[in-house]
């Protein structure tokens, strides 16, 4: 079945989700995301789904952790302060290799800030977040229609590697609408068998979902076993979109709504002659590190890159990383709801 | 010969880490003696604390799932509402249930979630040391109350029996005390009624159990014991409070 729908990124992401087979989401109200909630409050139960109204972030995430246990695809959704708030509950579903979807629609910060699109949660979802060394899978859709495909992968990601994974969009993105193409169910949701879920002990031994490991060398044993599952996912799945990389001479790197004013300076660019390219990265941890490695291997004289970002410079740290000081790198980014715009972006070219 | 009297199914043959005199290996057995006599071992999901009884599930032979410290209800409220015909309850004590999770508590009760929760109040946080708890006493000497916990300055021990009964969602609420033989007796008949509620969808029942921590009040277990029934019971009267 395919069908078009005019639908927002907020809603979008909600649709698909109920489409990915999530079975419970757990929720409190923050703006800009608020209509990702009151879909679902509409459509899961008429789905036989269950949907809770939570006291607080603390407790939305922490009855997500129950529901996952129990083995089920289980979601929540917020906004900066509200995931400031998660995580705690974070932290203990990555210790307890519990699977789980997060959205963040991303508002302006530190502290309350205001409910303009920003993109300063990149570090908090990218470098860990919680306490312990730990990494969720974070997703950054670029459009509605890819908001909406995000969600089945996350959720596919998610119990593939018993893992939460984040879905990282911005205020812009929840609150605009775009036409999408809808999808019947193509989530791997019946694929993944889960021995490990909390279902009653009958005919075997009964199972614990924990994060705790008090015996001296347990805990560093089960780090490595972390640690080895976030090697594998670093060289499985790394995402990027590419735009004219091949003869590219200056690159502008950028996700999530900001790769859509990257791409117009791109396009402009492109008009005067200049051999412009962009780098999207869909995947923002991992890190598509590994196309800059190929690039820089077939690095041209003049190859630079330009980030940018609505933030003050944060997904610019990790394109330093994976560049290693072998190109030059500029950085141009506004945050507190100021938007790079094209010209500006033009400008610093 | 007829054996009549054993170590239930679902408590694991292993030694506990709790103190002499302590009430949580007490606690522990009535649930299980009670999970064995109502046959629901195989559907049995409990969520343990944070606190002394974190590693419950290392001595209950059931399924059990962590929660942070005060989030066991949230956890709990997850669990049953995607597994509404699973057996679901909570273990917490003082600092997880009335402190860190009070939001937690309130509103899981508000919501009538049909849970079962057994409440340990020892008037004391134990797994930290011996720290003032909402419900430590007045004058009560902890490691962060040395002169005593004064009510100008830390309040006055927090009730969560009265504080729930005012809730139109909640099923039952009762209040016993480990200072007895019948004072156990008592637990287990409250406990049992809170977990036959849940098994008849009847909603959110909590039983809050007086305990003794000899190690933190500085007192024999014989000593604590009765302290519970002399000092905790006049703060906190037993009783049903619904």
């Amino acid at each position: 079945m395919r069908e078009k729908i005019l639908i927002s990124g907020n809603e979008a992401i909600a649709e698909g989700a109920i489409r990915a087979g999530c079975d419970f989401y757990a929720g409190y109200p923050i703006t800009p995301q608020n209509e990702l909630t009151a879909y679902m409050a509409e459509n899961m139960p008429r789905a036989n789904r269950v949907f809770v109204q939570a006291e607080s972030e603390l407790a939305a995430i922490s009855m997500v952790m129950g529901a996952a246990a129990s083995g089920r695809r289980a979601m929540t959704s917020s906004s900066g302060p509200g995931i400031s708030l998660k995580q705690e509950g974070i932290s203990y579903l990555a210790g307890a290799r519990l699977p789980c979807l997060i959205v963040n629609i991303m508002r302006g910060g530190p502290g309350l800030g205001n409910i303009a699109p920003a993109q300063s949660d990149y570090f908090q979802a990218t470098k860990g977040g919680g306490h312990g060394d730990y990494h969720c899978i974070v997703l950054a859709p670029s459009s509605v229609q890819e908001a909406y495909n995000l969600v089945f992968l996350g959720f596919d990601l998610a119990d593939k590697y018993r893992t939460p994974a984040i879905i990282l969009g911005d205020g812009m993105l929840g609150q605009m609408m775009e036409p999408i193409t809808i999808t019947s169910s193509a989530s791997g949701k019946k694929q993944v068998k889960k021995p490990w879920a909390l279902t009653g002990c009958k005919g075997k031994a009964p199972n614990i979902v924990k994060s705790f490991y008090m015996q001296e060398g347990d805990l560093e044993k089960f780090n490595k076993v972390l640690q080895k599952q976030y090697a594998q996912i670093t060289q499985k799945e790394q995402r990027f979109e590419g735009m004219h990389l091949e003869d590219s001479e200056i690159i502008l790197v950028a996700y999530g709504s900001t790769a859509r004013i990257a791409r117009s300076a791109v396009q402009s660019l492109r008009k005067k002659g200049k051999k412009a390219g962009l780098l999207r990265p869909i995947s923002l941890w991992p890190f598509p590190v590994g196309i800059f490695e190929d690039l820089l291997k077939k690095k041209k004289k003049k190859l630079r890159f330009f980030v940018t970002e609505m933030s003050y410079g944060q997904m610019v740290e990790d394109v330093r990383l994976a560049v290693n000081g072998r190109a030059r790198i500029d950085f141009y980014g506004r945050a507190g709801g100021g938007i790079p715009t094209e010209e500006e972006i033009l400008e610093r070219i | 010969m007829e054996k009549i009297f054993t170590r239930p199914e679902s408590l694991r043959d292993v030694d506990t880490h709790y103190c002499a005199g302590c009430g949580h290996g007490i606690v522990h057995r009535l649930i299980c003696e009670l999970i064995d006599e109502l046959g629901i071992r195989e559907k049995t999901i409990a969520v343990c604390p944070v606190g002394c009884a974190v590693v419950a599930y290392d001595y209950w032979n059931f399924d059990c799932c962590e929660a942070a410290h005060g989030r066991a209800l949230a956890v709990a409220t997850g669990i049953k509402r995607t597994q509404p015909n699973r057996f679901v309850f909570t273990y917490q004590g003082d600092g997880d249930l009335a402190a860190i999770g009070t939001a937690e508590t309130i509103h899981a009760a508000n919501r009538g979630e049909n849970l079962s929760v057994a409440f340990i109040n020892n008037a004391i946080y134990g797994m930290t040391g011996g720290q003032m708890a909402p419900t430590s006493l007045l004058k009560q000497k902890t490691t962060t109350t040395p002169l005593g916990r004064n009510p100008a300055l830390e309040g006055y021990p927090l009730k969560i029996c009265e504080l729930l009964a005012v809730l139109p969602a909640v099923r039952s609420l009762e209040r016993v005390a480990l200072d007895s033989v019948g004072g156990v007796i008592k637990t287990k008949k409250a406990l049992k009624e809170a977990f036959i509620n849940q098994l008849e969808n009847k909603g959110f029942s909590l039983v809050e159990i007086l305990s003794p921590c000899p190690v933190c009040w500085k007192k024999t277990p014989q000593g604590a014991w009765q302290w519970v029934g002399s000092e905790m019971t006049k703060t906190f009267p037993l009783g049903k409070f619904k």
